[in-house]
């Protein structure tokens, strides 16, 4: 990263920080929205970007996380403070469970993705039968009062969940900077660029493949815990649907697999697009259900045609940005 | 629970298994062949039932006699999806191709719903409620049909793969594309023909389904899942391994709804699909690769 990067870095920083100061309610919750995409990719960009590890059962670990911390609170008043470590614990287990067989077994590639759905589906028709978290009925957390902050219980007005996600996100991008040049990092690269090279050279595959799925499930558990107290609903048809894992890995998909910028990026481009759409296709009066995907779809088609390593690449090529 | 019950839900099960191996027979060939992870194939099948429907309410037409002009239309459709917009990924890494099938599955089921609207549909035909009896046995007569269809439509598949010429290049395709290419085939219309037979299988499964199951928009993403596993417990690249792993999983669905709870029945099917990845990740009919 050069200066100029940096520097542009610097007052992205200071405008996201004032915000909330200028903008009105409905853009700091379109804000909100886009900062807890950026972190949940880049959670899975730990796995997929660096790692070469392709998960499409991510919804797995958002829903495992919200539903053990929404349950403790919701069931016991434990707050979430004390819950978030329930949830990393459970998604760690989780993650480390299934990259332990899939990778004890040798199953890679589309095996493996498929591996990753059947166990969020699996556990999504559990939970749908699970009466102890309400079953497919939902389980519901008692709305809090907006105007003052609990910060004991993570209550409050909008700005809080604003300014919590924005400290995920740059907790998340300085942590994966940082993981991207430690020995894990290269060693993860090497793996995701050519597995059997890098195990001649002596890489324990194994170990490494569980670290990045371990570290992509703790973060995203942590995402499930903000999804639970931020929306204050859970329904299993919802949070561990396939759909759910795709919206989450849309973002560093269409901004750039492996870069760092890229799930931040491609999340605000998607979430302003489809929100663009909505608004434009209501000016002209084309209500009809379903057309603000098909034409959602269609730039997604495009978007992945034209620029198959994402826009990142190509902008910080074209702004002179460095890696 | 009484014996005649469970022969029943046993022989029906395994009659909506044969459709539901027809259906996975075209995500195997594609899968198996092109190597592209059709995350579309349930959504096809989506269109081709609302195009059975459509026929049916415009003129009368008996999903059996629409699975014709239904299928031929797929195959064509499924020809020019692979020419002008896989074949360009067909080198690109997984992540990429399974992002590109999903905006089509998108762009499909969104359309769906732009054009028919979020209710269900079905068609009504005189012989929707016959059965024959034997004895205690009684055999619904679409489903047995459906079955018979689905048999039919896979021999023909089978024989075009064993028999012709262009079927035996599309499987040296298969078994190494590098060589195929050096014998000089037209590797990319193979791949295109390939999609195109996947495709019309697909809508010959969907024209037989919507005689025993409601079609809404939504209803792609479950079949899809529903296909890929049952091309992977059956094996990849087997034909019968397909129409095997459909029969199981029509049989143990029914079972499921008979003696759990009917809604908890796919969990079966994921939970095969984890113990078949693991401990026979070739599938119960796969070679090794």
């Amino acid at each position: 990263m050069n200066r100029r990067a940096l520097g542009l870095l610097a007052i992205l920083g200071i405008f996201l920080l004032i915000f909330p100061k200028i903008a009105n309610p409905y853009l700091v919750s379109v804000a909100t929205l886009i900062l807890y995409l950026a972190y949940t990719g880049q959670a899975w960009n730990v796995m997929m970007g660096f790692a070469g590890q392709l998960s499409l059962g991510h919804s797995l670990y958002v829903g495992v996380g919200a539903y053990a911390s929404a349950a403790l609170f919701s069931r016991y008043g434990i707050g979430p403070w004390a819950g978030v470590w329930l949830s990393i614990a459970l998604c760690v287990a989780l993650g480390a469970a299934i990259g332990f067989l899939a990778f004890r077994f040798g199953i890679s590639g589309v095996y493996f993705a498929l591996l990753t759905i059947a166990f969020a589906e699996f556990t999504r028709v559990g939970f749908d039968h699970l009466d102890w978290t309400g079953g497919s009925g939902g389980l519901f957390l008692k709305v809090a009062q907006r105007d003052q902050i609990d910060l004991a219980n993570f209550r409050g007005p909008p700005e809080m969940y604003y300014y919590t996600m924005l400290f995920l996100c740059a907790l998340a991008l300085w942590g994966c900077s940082r993981l991207l040049k430690s020995k894990a990092g290269y060693y993860w690269q090497a793996i995701r660029e050519n597995e059997e090279a890098a195990q001649a050279l002596g890489i324990n595959t194994f170990r490494w493949k569980m670290l990045a799925v371990v570290i992509s499930a703790a973060m995203t558990a942590v995402s499930g815990v903000f999804f639970a107290f931020y929306y204050n609903n859970l329904f299993p048809e919802q949070i561990f649907h396939i759909s759910r894992s795709i919206e989450i890995i849309l973002g560093p998909v269409i901004g750039g697999v492996g870069t760092l910028f890229g799930p931040i990026l491609g999340a605000t481009v998607l979430t302003v697009l489809s929100d663009s759409i909505t608004e434009l296709l209501a000016q002209f009066g084309w209500e009809i259900p379903g057309i603000k995907q098909v034409f959602y779809g269609v730039v997604l088609l495009l978007v992945i045609m034209f620029l198959p390593n994402g826009i990142w690449p190509a902008l910080s090529r074209k702004l002179g940005l460095g890696k | 629970m009484p014996l005649d019950l469970v022969a029943n839900v046993i022989i029906a099960g395994v009659l909506t298994g044969m459709v539901y191996g027809l259906m996975a027979l075209g995500l195997s060939v594609i899968f198996g062949i092109v190597r592209v992870v059709n995350f579309a194939h349930g959504e096809m099948m989506a269109v081709a039932m609302y195009a059975a429907v459509s026929l049916f309410a415009a003129f009368h037409l008996d999903p059996f006699l629409a699975a014709v002009p239904i299928a031929a239309g797929f195959f064509v459709l499924g020809y020019l999806l692979q020419a002008g917009l896989i074949n360009p990924f067909i080198t690109r890494p997984e992540h990429s191709q399974f992002m590109l099938m999903v905006a089509v599955a998108t762009i499909m089921v969104n359309g769906m719903l732009m054009a028919f609207g979020p209710d269900a549909r079905n068609v009504q035909t005189d012989y929707q409620l016959d059965s024959w009896e034997f004895g205690k046995i009684i055999v619904d007569k679409p489903r047995a049909f459906a079955a018979m269809m689905a048999i039919a439509a896979s021999s023909a598949l089978f024989a075009f793969f064993r028999l012709t010429l262009t079927g035996k290049a599309i499987r040296a395709c298969a078994d190494n594309h590098l060589g195929a290419l050096v014998v000089g085939l037209n590797v990319k219309h193979l791949y295109s023909l390939t999609f195109g037979l996947g495709a019309a299988c697909v809508a010959i499964a969907g024209c037989m389904m919507i005689l025993f199951v409601d079609v809404t928009p939504g209803l792609g993403p479950g079949y899809t899942l529903l296909a890929f596993i049952i091309v992977i417990v059956g094996g990849l690249g087997s034909m019968t391994g397909a129409l095997l792993g459909g029969v199981l999983i029509g049989l143990s669905e029914a079972l499921a709804g008979l003696f759990i709870q009917p809604s908890a029945k796919s969990m079966f099917g994921f939970a095969l699909l984890i113990l078949v990845l693991l401990f026979r990740p070739q599938g119960l009919l796969g070679r090794r690769p």
